[in-house]
């Protein structure tokens, strides 16, 4: 059933359920939001979106009314610019004015309409007090000062991660967003995931910013610095420079960094294409353990562990799962071992004269590099992370025009990679990647899809699942004959715990599953340029798809650097190097001490 | 009465959050909700910590901080401010040498401010504890405090 609106004078047909937001949006039509989040909440609390509707007696949030027959709609009446001026002003009244200073300059959805709406006095006085910075932890920073009580942050992480860390308390003027156990995050249970500082409309939450450091690092001439990126960024960061989601900008950026100063361009993807060797090899481990020597206490299904996010929500709500995570270390974690041990006496550098500095899609990369396990190069493996969008900055700063830089080469041996490793960027992607080599491995063959696509897994829906049939083992591998692997795939912590129940329960059940903790993987990541929305998850996916298809290999195993560390270094997968270097532990933190 | 016992004369469904609460408060020696109490609410009711925290900080009657035996709230709604209730606040800080928020060294008093007790008529009031007292000026505030005194230092 649709129904016949008129709006600004323009007639428009649209489905019943259409609200009046997306009806307008329909014929060109910009109805201002702030509290407002595309697939996700439009609780119509900020009034940013009201319009006029003939007959009604009041101005209507168009986020959430819906559209009736012959409904009349003005949306730029002088009424409806007088009172989303005043909603503006009283926005701002209690909003700190330091523009300048805020991490948000130029990129902020407050800022932005107090300029659309010409917003030139604020006629009301703020009342409020200044209340503390939350630096607590090594990934987000929260300015509850700054914050406009939208509850965007409060909805991703309670209705798509289900961490449930941020809540409204107190109540009206007194109310904050706040983290549910003490006032810090480090009180409370935060995975760090950064989902929150992907949709904060200002500048309350933010990633903490590195820049600096970074600069210093490369500042000081007895320093090697070398950088690492992981995949999901060549898909992402030409959204900074104002290109289309999904615009593949792999050679740019190799330019950029080589010209910001880094003494050497890597690419995390060469770990990546490491961590298939290794935890491919750690899967088939478990299943030889489990199919042929009958051991009781090995732990199936296993479950990847690339994603830090994802590392932390397992250790504090389901650390049952500790002995299920593998072992290895995430893609940034192993680089960072490699590049101070490997690398360095390749290049004859002692470690600590080595920064490694990684670019990210993710917050929870900052937390990662900070753990007291990743020191195993004999210094901080990883030294600093920069997000997506402080890339976008630091290139910024330095002057480069990015848009029209030439494209590079990374270096080798540390940006050699494959496409498999490209497609770590996004959900479904480590597994297939994965698989392309273990299917090998055990068969001599193939892996037998279309393109080496596993359709089923690839896309948005929030669990994925597949099986398939091994067949024509080698001899080695002959215990597996006729065996079916059963994967899943979850993206979203709240699909994982979808996911994890139905474990649980026995519904389900898995020999391989991959968990990436931000919706559509790390493409979509709380370090990523904003917005994402769906359509932008799914053109950053098929952009690295397309960058793995035009690669010269797309198995990790025939990545020829991999061969070489193996040949030179690394000996064998999971042997006592790889032991030391590119695996790690868990911890139970899900009993956290209360604060009294 | 242990948290766990609480929610099970309650049922744990989330609607009855607001009685187990209250229970828990009513059951605290010093008159507020500690955060051990709401970390095993939160496990006997499989709602988050943020969740509990977020309902019971929307309302007045719930304390997070240690209170004293006898809570006065005095009405702030318009009604009651046009007739006085600021003078009302002064008597008690005055009397009680404590300002809203704080609590006599004795452990005796602790004074809130509250929305509309519903007692308009008798406007400016007050309620101590489950008590309410109205046409309040300073002389009748000095005669209920010291009366409640009395019978305490007995």
């Amino acid at each position: 059933m649709s129904v016949n609106i008129i709006i600004n004078n323009m007639e428009v047909n649209v489905p019943r359920d259409t609200t009046i937001l997306d009806a307008a949006k329909k014929i060109g039509i910009k109805i201002p939001t702030l509290c407002y989040l595309a697939d996700l909440q439009n609780p119509g609390s900020c009034r940013m979106c009201i319009v006029e509707v003939e007959g009604a007696k009041a101005l209507q949030p168009s986020c959430v009314t819906k559209v009736s027959e012959g409904m009349n709609i003005r949306t730029n009446t002088k009424k409806v610019r007088d009172a989303r001026k005043i909603i503006l002003e009283l926005l701002l009244s209690d909003h700190p004015w330091e523009c300048n200073t805020c991490d948000r300059n130029q990129s902020c959805e407050l800022q932005k309409l107090a300029d659309e709406y010409g917003i030139n006095e604020v006629r009301f006085q703020s009342v409020r007090e200044r209340m503390p910075l939350d630096e607590s932890t090594p990934g987000i920073i929260r300015d509850p000062n700054k914050c406009i009580l939208c509850r965007r942050c409060v909805s991703v992480c309670q209705d798509v991660q289900g961490v449930d860390t941020l809540a409204p308390r107190a109540r009206g003027f007194d109310t904050i967003i706040a983290p549910g156990q003490g006032d810090m995050l480090s009180e409370a249970v935060c995975v760090q995931c950064g989902q929150c500082a992907a949709v904060c409309p200002v500048g309350a939450i933010s990633e903490k910013d590195d820049i600096d450091k970074v600069w210093e690092a490369i500042d000081d001439p007895n320093k090697f610095v070398v950088v690492q990126t992981a995949p999901a960024i060549r898909a992402a960061l030409g959204e900074c420079f104002d290109l289309k989601p999904g615009a593949l900008i792999k050679g740019k950026m190799t330019t950029a960094l080589r010209r910001l100063g880094f003494d050497k361009v890597f690419d995390t993807n060469f770990t990546a294409d490491l961590t298939i060797i290794e935890e491919g090899t750690e899967l088939l481990t478990r299943l030889k353990k489990a199919l042929v020597d009958k051991d009781k206490n090995v732990a199936l299904p296993m479950f990847t562990s690339c994603s830090p996010g994802w590392v932390n929500y397992m250790e504090s709500f389901y650390p049952e799962l500790i002995p299920n995570v593998s072992t290895c270390k995430s893609p940034q974690q192993m680089f960072g071992a490699v590049a101070k041990t490997y690398y360095a006496s390749k290049v004859d550098k002692k470690k600590e004269d080595i920064i490694v500095v990684s670019i990210m899609p993710c917050t929870a990369k900052k937390f990662e590099c900070n753990r007291d396990e990743m020191n195993d190069s004999g210094v901080k493996d990883v030294d600093y992370v920069l997000t997506t969008r402080e890339l976008g900055k630091f290139i910024k700063q330095a002057g480069i025009d990015f848009i029209n830089l030439p494209d590079e080469e990374m270096d080798a041996p540390l940006g050699t990679s494959t496409g498999a490793a490209d497609i770590f960027a996004n959900t479904g992607g480590v597994m297939e990647a994965a698989l392309r080599t273990a299917y090998e491995i055990v068969t001599g063959k193939e892996l037998p899809f279309k393109g080496l696509h596993i359709a089923p897994i690839e896309g948005l829906k929030g669990v994925k699942e597949a099986s398939l049939k091994i067949e024509g083992t080698t001899k080695e591998w002959r215990f597996l004959e006729g065996v079916t692997l059963d994967v899943a795939v979850a993206h979203g912590l709240g699909n994982a715990k979808k996911l994890i129940e139905s474990i649980k329960s026995g519904e389900k059940s898995y020999h391989f599953i991959e968990i990436m903790a931000c919706p559509g993987g790390c493409i979509g990541g709380g370090g990523q340029p904003r917005m994402t929305t769906d359509a932008i998850r799914q053109a950053r996916i098929n952009a690295i798809y397309k960058e793995d298809e035009g690669r010269k290999f797309r198995k990790s195993h025939d990545n020829p650097a991999i061969k070489e560390i193996y040949e030179e270094f690394l000996i064998k997968p999971l042997g006592e190097k790889s032991h030391h270097l590119l695996h790690t532990t868990y911890t139970n933190k899900k009993e956290p001490s209360p604060k009294k | 009465m242990t948290v766990k016992e609480i929610v099970k004369e309650h049922g744990n469904k989330r609607e009855n959050l607001l009685q187990i609460l209250h229970d828990i408060q009513n059951q605290n020696p010093d008159n507020y909700i500690c955060e051990k109490a709401i970390c095993e609410l939160s496990k006997e009711m499989n709602i988050p910590v943020s969740g509990i925290k977020g309902t019971a900080s929307f309302y007045t009657m719930f304390s997070f901080t240690p209170r004293g035996k006898y809570i006065i709230r005095v009405c702030e709604s318009p009604p009651c401010h046009i007739l006085g209730a600021q003078t009302i606040f002064e008597a008690i800080e005055l009397k009680l040498g404590i300002e809203v928020g704080e609590t006599t060294d004795d452990g005796l008093f602790t004074l809130e401010g509250t929305s509309c007790l519903g007692v308009c008529g008798v406007a400016p009031a007050m309620m101590i504890n489950e008590e309410v007292y109205g046409n309040l000026d300073k002389e009748k505030i000095s005669k209920i405090l010291s009366l409640i005194q009395n019978k305490e230092r007995k």
